[in-house]
């Protein structure tokens, strides 16, 4: 039988025209463009939500709104709001603008603005920081000061299980560990309770969740309200060393990264991709037993991002910037030495070269005096 | 030549003048160790952590000072305050250690401007001492944290602040500020 190849379908992202299959969504258009060509990573609309390996995921913080200038090639009026790239699908000649539009630019500062309203700025304080992906889009996208001067709400720290703390005054409500508790459990124990301003991730009346791999729910949090309580407060994340790592384990991949201080391990976490979302997770007796080198069997340097403040203090080949500016420019000016001269032997001749070239620098000094 | 020009005695008189009024004039220099000159108010000295109103320590060990650092000279260890300790530190996480190798110090001033919690500031008013030992090299807690009974006061907190207070008094306004304790 003939295999039925689906027809892919261009659309067009901020002039960059891309081939996907049918059923992609704008995001994934987008993240094919950089993926192909890491020069335009710029172009990726950021995602608060969006956790790819988390099916029914996106669509609630609207930190990836883009503009649809054309709705396809059919239909060619421009969507009348902007949409969330995430979950919208592509259509043939769709045509998506997102940092060249200004307007999308503008309601991302928004959306920042809007999602800052309850978080607390205890950066200095929280665990995440530097590896948070509130910091980086607040960063990028947001303004510097902030205009709230309401009080924001605040709830005390709840333990969920031994090994993970919930911080729900920095949660952003972006579901991501409902997903994640969904998908490992077949019962609920995870859920978003309240309304609005009140709602508020809760576990069924603080019930513990068991589950051998809770633990992810840490890595799946873009901000700090979930963290792990054996790294709390050990170090800044900057100020230690991600190693890839892997070890036998028989109820997960096994693969991880082990953050050290010194040599001692201080954290494990899963491994993420260039999107920051954890393909494979880990179990919790790897996160939070196997906290010795000799559990694991180390990979070499985890590849950091240069753009990372972890990067900070190390000087490892790839992470040290090459100045490309001053080697394009001494490649321009590069030139060869001319040494067509022919090669003398004879004294006599040489004597006599010596000579002539003694004169013609008496002579050019000479003449530079007057 | 004129007769006077030819006496001397006239230039010698004026040559002494100049001499003499010298010795009456205003010095320029100090004696220096018994007399210090006021360095400016920004000027970076020695490194303090600053306590808050209530005595409490304003560092949280959130490792900024650390990472802007060129010269890697800040290290630190970062602690969670336990209850009964509210009065002791402003956060709810804490510098159990905190220490900066002077020798590695070049007195940038990095730390100051990274601080989120406006902890760590640079004396204007007192070096880094002579070492007359290694163990003198790597300042810790003891040293930093700041002196309640003997507050370290300032001006000016900011770059800001003293150049609107330079301006003003390039002006002849401002002639009484009171450097106050609390940034």
């Amino acid at each position: 039988m003939e295999e039925v190849k689906p027809q892919l379908i261009k659309i067009t992202f901020d002039g960059i025209e891309v081939e996907v299959e049918p059923g992609t969504t704008i995001m994934q258009a987008a993240r094919k463009i950089a993926e192909a060509d890491d020069t335009q990573a710029g172009l990726v609309p950021p995602a608060m939500c969006y956790y790819k390996p988390l099916p029914a995921s996106g669509g609630k913080c609207r930190a990836c709104l883009v503009r649809v200038a054309q709705g396809s090639a059919k239909d060619p009026r421009p969507m009348p709001k902007l949409v969330p790239s995430c979950i919208t699908q592509v259509q043939e000649g769709m045509v998506v603008e997102n940092t060249t539009n200004p307007a999308v630019l503008d309601t991302r500062k928004s959306i920042v603005e809007f999602l800052l309203i309850n978080h607390p700025l205890d950066c200095p304080i929280c665990d995440q920081a530097g590896e948070c992906h509130l910091q980086d889009f607040a960063f990028e996208h947001g303004s510097a000061k902030t205009r709230y001067e309401e009080e924001r709400r605040t709830f005390e720290k709840i333990d969920i299980g031994p090994n993970i703390q919930l911080h729900m005054t920095r949660c952003i409500l972006c579901y991501r560990c409902v997903y994640t508790a969904d998908q490992i459990t077949n019962k609920r124990e995870h859920g978003v309770m309240g309304r609005g301003d009140a709602s508020e991730i809760s576990t069924y009346i603080e019930k513990a969740i068991d589950n051998d791999f809770s633990g992810n729910v840490i890595d799946v949090c873009p901000v700090g309200a979930l963290t792990d309580k054996t790294f709390r407060f050990k170090n800044r994340v900057w100020f230690s060393k991600p190693e890839d790592a892997h070890c036998n384990c028989d109820k997960c991949s096994g693969k991880a990264v082990v953050w050290y201080r010194g040599d001692e391990v201080i954290r494990v976490t899963a491994r993420k991709n260039t999107w920051g979302e954890v393909t494979e997770f880990i179990c919790n007796s790897c996160r939070f037993e196997k906290k010795k080198t000799s559990d694991w069997v180390l990979e070499g340097p985890t590849k950091v991002k240069r753009s990372s403040v972890i990067s900070a203090n190390k000087y490892r080949a790839d992470l040290i910037k090459k100045p490309d500016f001053a080697l394009k420019l001494a490649a321009t000016q590069f030139k060869n030495i001319d040494d067509s001269r022919p090669y003398v032997t004879d004294s006599a001749t040489i004597r006599e070269q010596s000579i002539k070239n003694n004169d013609k620098a008496n002579h050019r000094s000479l003449l530079s005096k007057n | 030549m004129t007769l006077m020009e030819r006496a001397y005695l006239p230039a010698i008189a004026t040559g002494l003048a100049i001499t003499i009024k010298h010795f009456f004039a205003k010095k320029v220099t100090i004696e220096y160790p018994e007399v210090k000159r006021y360095l400016g108010p920004v000027f970076r000295g020695r490194h303090i952590l600053k306590r808050d109103e209530e005595g409490r320590e304003r560092c949280t060990a959130c490792g900024l000072c650390a990472v802007a650092c060129p010269a890697e000279a800040i290290s630190m260890v970062a602690e969670e305050r336990v209850k009964g300790e509210e009065s002791l530190y402003r956060e709810e996480k804490y510098a159990a250690v905190y220490e900066v190798n002077m020798l590695r110090c070049i007195f940038c001033g990095l730390c100051e401007e990274a601080c989120p919690k406006q902890a760590v500031y640079l004396r204007h008013d007192e070096f880094v001492p002579v070492f007359a030992d290694r163990d003198q090299v790597i300042w810790g807690k003891d040293r930093l944290v700041e002196d309640m009974n003997n507050r370290y006061t300032r001006e000016s907190w900011t770059k800001e602040e003293a150049r609107m207070l330079d301006a003003k008094r390039a002006n002849g306004e401002a002639t009484n500020v009171v450097p106050r304790a609390i940034p």
